[in-house]
């Protein structure tokens, strides 16, 4: 019997508002508990909600993004239930009429098995809304005097602005979840609207797993893993979960809707609460918020300040800059990365006409190089003090044989402490590779007079001499012979 | 001269006392505060006083009267240094904010209202919290955890609610003038049945940042005075945007007395156009008030308007849409209530279901927990359709009722209420008789527009009787000036319940 696994995600992504959602306090990570909670996030008596714009914005650029309807008039809602760490007893939501309507993401699918190939699907997605999200229970962190543990509420992150993505259940396999959840975390960082920090809980995923027989048309009865927050936990937890299904159908028994929590120690999935005690939360139009009006001409001035897509960059770098699949891929993981190789592309193409072979080379030298060395800086690619013109420039160096590949890295290194241009540090340093063969032929010729003993030896047939040699002369030429030509000089006159 | 004391002054003559220095801002506070430690004992119409606070605040407006014009202090205002009762919903910076409820007995805010905040920057005086119905939900101010609040014309009476304290201050003389909210009437049925003015304004017009929340969309703050000059110009205080409210409107400020104060020639209110809706004069109307209302009516055509007939045909539907809606909204905001983070929490409990019940089972009165299950009934899965979706389309039709009426008049006359005040305990075991208080004044909290209430006469028991004056969106002003007039050709609004002056604050 064969089975085919259904998923659909709703995932949380925190917005990057300074300000929550709905009150002014800040939604910096990790300040002290509760010093980030103003009289309405801990719901004094009395306090109002106001809408914070920035956080509208953010959800309609997701909106734009995934080529989504954006609701022109959306409703907050409030929906009811106690909890210590939800102060007004309700949550501010969006029900029945979000902010963003139907819109789809292509994912690039990386099966888990290694013998499958990577392909490309699309995932619709059903809306996404804005809520605010609760507080955090610090459970057992205090104890009374009699050493009886207690439980904290810590406020902070109540009120911070999340928009929940909910897809279709278009997706069949954890390793395709798996990729459409990184394929939002990454475009949620594309368009900016997120830092995706999943340590603190910048990015979570709800997985609703169902299972039914291959060729069956009706959804099986699903049950949902709660909060998982990283993309390794989501494969295990739909892993774990579709098996158990599976196991259980096949052996007579009935799967019974309910909330499920992953257990990432013991690698399971265990029920939280049943469908029979689930919540009636009362949803009902919050009655402090006007509903959410939003004109086309807002939407369309989100429109013109956003980036170029990322699935429009990476078929462009292919197209247009012939690079690999792969290459392409990986240059568009990161924008700010993709858009200083797009700007460095630019420029570098012009410079290094009739030289193609060697300028695709050339620009995977300069990623590695400058990867390197942000690295080693702890910079980012936005701080990098070299312009991607002027690194291009340093690149197209290479290709036309001016300097060697070496002599470049040093380059790089006085261009990243700012002295100038390549062509002024080469210049001014004297780096210019030596290619007149009239002088290189007289150094080696001095070389190979000083050395007779192991021009003897090479003579005789000891080979590995030749690197000697070739040392020797690129020593006294200070670093700047032009290797091939050192070579093929060396060669001839060193043959008996 | 008659009636010297001060406490028989408009605010604008007690404000140019203060002005010209007849008497200081300190010696105000502490005669109406004598006045409340002779009175309240009876009346109850203050929740908390706090001596030391209001003295601070009236040597403040002193000093502010005494450098007038100076750059050291805020310019002074027509209410500075006037003391004014606040009623116990206004969050109010260190004073204790109980809103009626054993819930927030021991509560002190920790900041103020806008409402409160307005007061403070004009320099007026808060004097104390005044008594009201447990969370404002009441029309007879029993439901209050701090005890029922006796009616100065008669103590075996109710005094209305839920701003039955702020009603009480203002007729007993025990403030200058008093704020109210009004969610279903909780201005105007205090007002009428205590003998003084009140005006609920359009929803919108004050900020209810601060203001503790029974249902959001129908709560609304205005003034509660002795005539509708006073109104007018504490409204000039109380009215204005505030960005921490969203549904408070954008709009530039009104002088509120703009219309009071331009002369008339002639009838000064020829050509008002008076709407009288039918169902307002139905069965369930009591001949005293039947009659009075028909006087007022009689004076007003003396001062120029004339009468149109009108229909509100579903008005008669308020009251079910109201208690559908109000205590929908009001289970959910008094959900923060939970005894986590502030207010009562009991004394013993097993875990945290058990800490949540029986805490908002000891901290919750019997009303405040009969609507929150109403109001979580409509709201469940099943019911929601049938019950809150059908009371806000009913909602439009009597707003759009009103609309109507407009096209053929310019305001709209009534009573405030069905009868004069009843008696304490009359109608407490009996809810929907209670409910029914409520029936001229809830259609205008549902449709968001301005009504206020004016002494309008007495019934054969002596007591008070108000006439409701619901006016269009934003005609506040023209409102308070169609009262003023009647004011200022009848004294049915300087009346004074019998027995409140006595030797020590009778006279200065």
């Amino acid at each position: 019997m064969t089975w085919e696994i259904v998923i659909g995600l709703e995932i949380h992504t925190q917005l990057s508002t300074q300000s929550k959602i709905f009150s002014g306090a800040s939604t910096a990570f990790g300040a002290e508990p509760n010093t980030q909670a103003c009289a309405v996030d801990i719901a004094l008596p009395g306090v109002l909600p106001v809408l914070n714009k920035g956080a509208v914005e953010r959800a309609i650029k997701f909106g734009l993004a995934v080529g989504a309807q954006i609701a022109s008039r959306s409703v907050f809602a409030r929906k009811n239930y106690f909890y210590p760490d939800l102060p007004k007893g309700y949550q501010i939501s969006q029900f029945d009429q979000p902010v963003v309507g139907q819109g789809a993401l292509t994912i690039q699918v990386e099966p888990l098995s290694g013998n499958e190939k990577p392909y490309e699907k699309v995932v619709r997605i059903t809306r996404a809304h804005l809520e605010e999200d609760a507080g955090k229970s610090l459970h057992e962190v205090f104890r009374d005097f009699s050493g009886k543990g207690l439980t904290g509420v810590d406020l902070n992150r109540a009120g911070t602005p999340l928009l929940e993505i909910v897809s279709e259940p278009d997706m069949r396999s954890a390793a395709e979840a798996v990729a459409y959840a990184k394929a939002t975390h990454s475009l949620v960082r594309w368009i900016d609207i997120c830092d995706g920090n999943m340590q603190e809980g910048s990015f979570r995923c709800d997985a609703n797993v169902s299972v039914r027989r291959m060729g069956e048309e009706k959804l099986g009865t699903r049950r949902e893993i709660k909060n998982l927050n990283s993309f390794k936990f989501l494969q295990q937890a739909i892993e774990y979960e579709a098996q158990w299904q599976i196991d259980t159908l096949e052996s007579g028994g009935k799967i019974q809707q309910a909330t499920v929590l992953f257990d990432a120690d013991k690698i399971e999935t265990r029920a939280m609460r049943s469908k029979e005690d689930a919540h009636d939360y009362r949803y009902f139009p919050d009655p402090d918020l006007l509903p959410l009006e939003i004109l086309p001409q807002w939407i369309e001035e989100i429109r013109r300040g956003m980036h170029e897509s990322r699935e429009s960059m990476r078929k462009r770098f292919i197209e247009e800059y012939h690079f690999e699949p792969y290459m392409a891929n990986s240059l568009v993981a990161d924008r700010d990365r993709a858009v200083y190789f797009d700007s460095f592309w630019k420029h570098y193409i012009p410079m290094v006409v009739g030289k193609e072979d060697s300028a695709v080379s050339g620009a995977n030298w300069a990623m590695i190089e400058i990867g390197a060395m942000l690295n080693l800086s702890g910079l980012s690619i936005t701080q990098t003090p070299i312009t991607p013109e002027a690194f291009a420039v340093l690149v197209a160096r290479i290709v036309d044989g001016t300097i060697s590949h070496k002599i470049a890295k040093e380059v790089f290194g006085y261009m990243w402490a700012g002295e100038g241009s390549a062509d002024a540090i080469i210049e001014a340093k004297g780096l210019k590779q030596v290619s007149d063969v009239g002088a290189l032929e007289k150094i080696i010729d001095e070389v190979i007079a000083a050395n007779p003993a192991q021009l003897a030896e090479y003579r005789a047939g000891k080979e590995k001499v030749f690197g000697f040699f070739v040392g020797l002369s690129m020593k006294a030429s200070k670093g700047k012979a032009n290797p091939t030509q050192l070579n093929d000089i060396l060669k001839r006159k060193l043959a008996p | 001269m008659p009636n010297q004391s001060p406490l028989h002054f408009s605010l604008r003559q007690l404000s140019s006392a203060l002005q010209t220095k007849k008497i200081s801002s300190v010696e105000l506070t502490q005669l109406y505060l004598e006045r409340i430690a002779a009175y309240n004992p009876t009346l109850n119409a203050y929740i908390t006083t706090n001596a030391e606070m209001s003295l601070a605040q009236a040597r403040h407006a002193d000093a502010r009267l005494a450098k007038n014009n100076s750059h050291a202090l805020p310019v002074i205002s027509n209410l500075t240094g006037i003391p004014i009762a606040q009623k116990d919903i206004f969050c109010a910076k260190e004073w204790r904010t109980t809103c009626g409820s054993k819930m927030l007995e021991n509560f002190i805010a920790p900041y103020d209202a806008h409402v409160i905040q307005q007061f403070n920057e004009a320099g007026a005086v808060n004097l104390g919290k005044t008594n009201m119905d447990e969370f404002a939900m009441g029309s007879s101010n029993e439901t209050s955890y701090f005890g029922a609040v006796k009616n100065p014309w008669n103590h075996n009476v109710v005094p209305g609610g839920s701003s039955g304290g702020s009603a009480v201050a203002v007729a007993a003389r025990l403030c200058a003038a008093a704020t109210g909210t009004d969610t279903g009437g909780s201005i105007r049925q205090p007002a009428a049945l205590c003998g003084i003015s009140g005006i609920k304004p359009t929803y919108g017009v004050v900020s209810r940042y601060g203001m503790i929340a029974f249902a959001s969309s129908l709560d609304q703050a205005g003034p509660m005075a002795r005539s509708a000059e006073d109104l007018a110009l504490m409204l000039n205080t109380m009215a204005g945007f505030d960005e921490r409210d969203s549904t408070s409107l954008q709009r530039p400020p009104e002088n509120y007395l703009r219309d009071i104060d331009s002369p008339a020639a002639g009838k000064p209110l020829s050509g008002l156009r008076i709407g009288l809706p039918q169902e307002f004069f139905a069965e369930g109307l009591s001949d005293d008030v039947a009659q009075a209302v028909a006087a007022a009516v009689v004076e007003y055509q003396k001062l120029g308007a004339t009468v149109v007939n009108i229909s509100l045909p579903n008005s008669k539907l308020s009251i079910p849409v109201y208690y559908v809606i109000a205590p929908a909204e009001a289970s959910s905001n008094l959900s923060r209530f939970d005894g986590v983070r502030y207010g009562y929490r009991a004394k013993e409990y097993s875990d945290l279901t058990d800490m949540y019940q029986k805490s908002r089972a000891q901290g919750f009165g019997a009303e405040v927990k009969r609507r929150i299950m109403i109001g979580t009934y409509v709201l469940s899965h099943g019911y929601y359709d049938a019950y809150y979706v059908q009371a806000q389309k009913i909602r439009r039709l009597i707003a759009q009722d009103f609309d109507n009426a407009f096209k053929q008049c310019d305001v709209i006359m009534g009573p405030s209420a069905p009868g004069t005040a009843f008696n304490i305990g009359e109608k407490s075991d009996d809810p929907v008789a209670m409910y029914l208080q409520d029936i001229y004044t809830i259609a205008v909290n549902l449709a968001g527009l301005p009504g206020m209430s004016i002494p309008a006469g007495f019934g054969k028991n002596k007591l008070p009787i108000g006439l409701q004056i619901i006016g269009n969106y934003f005609s506040e002003a023209q409102m308070l000036n169609v009262a003023h007039r009647y004011q200022q050709a009848t004294d049915w609004h300087t009346r004074m319940p019998p027995n409140i002056l006595n030797d020590r604050g009778a006279l200065t």
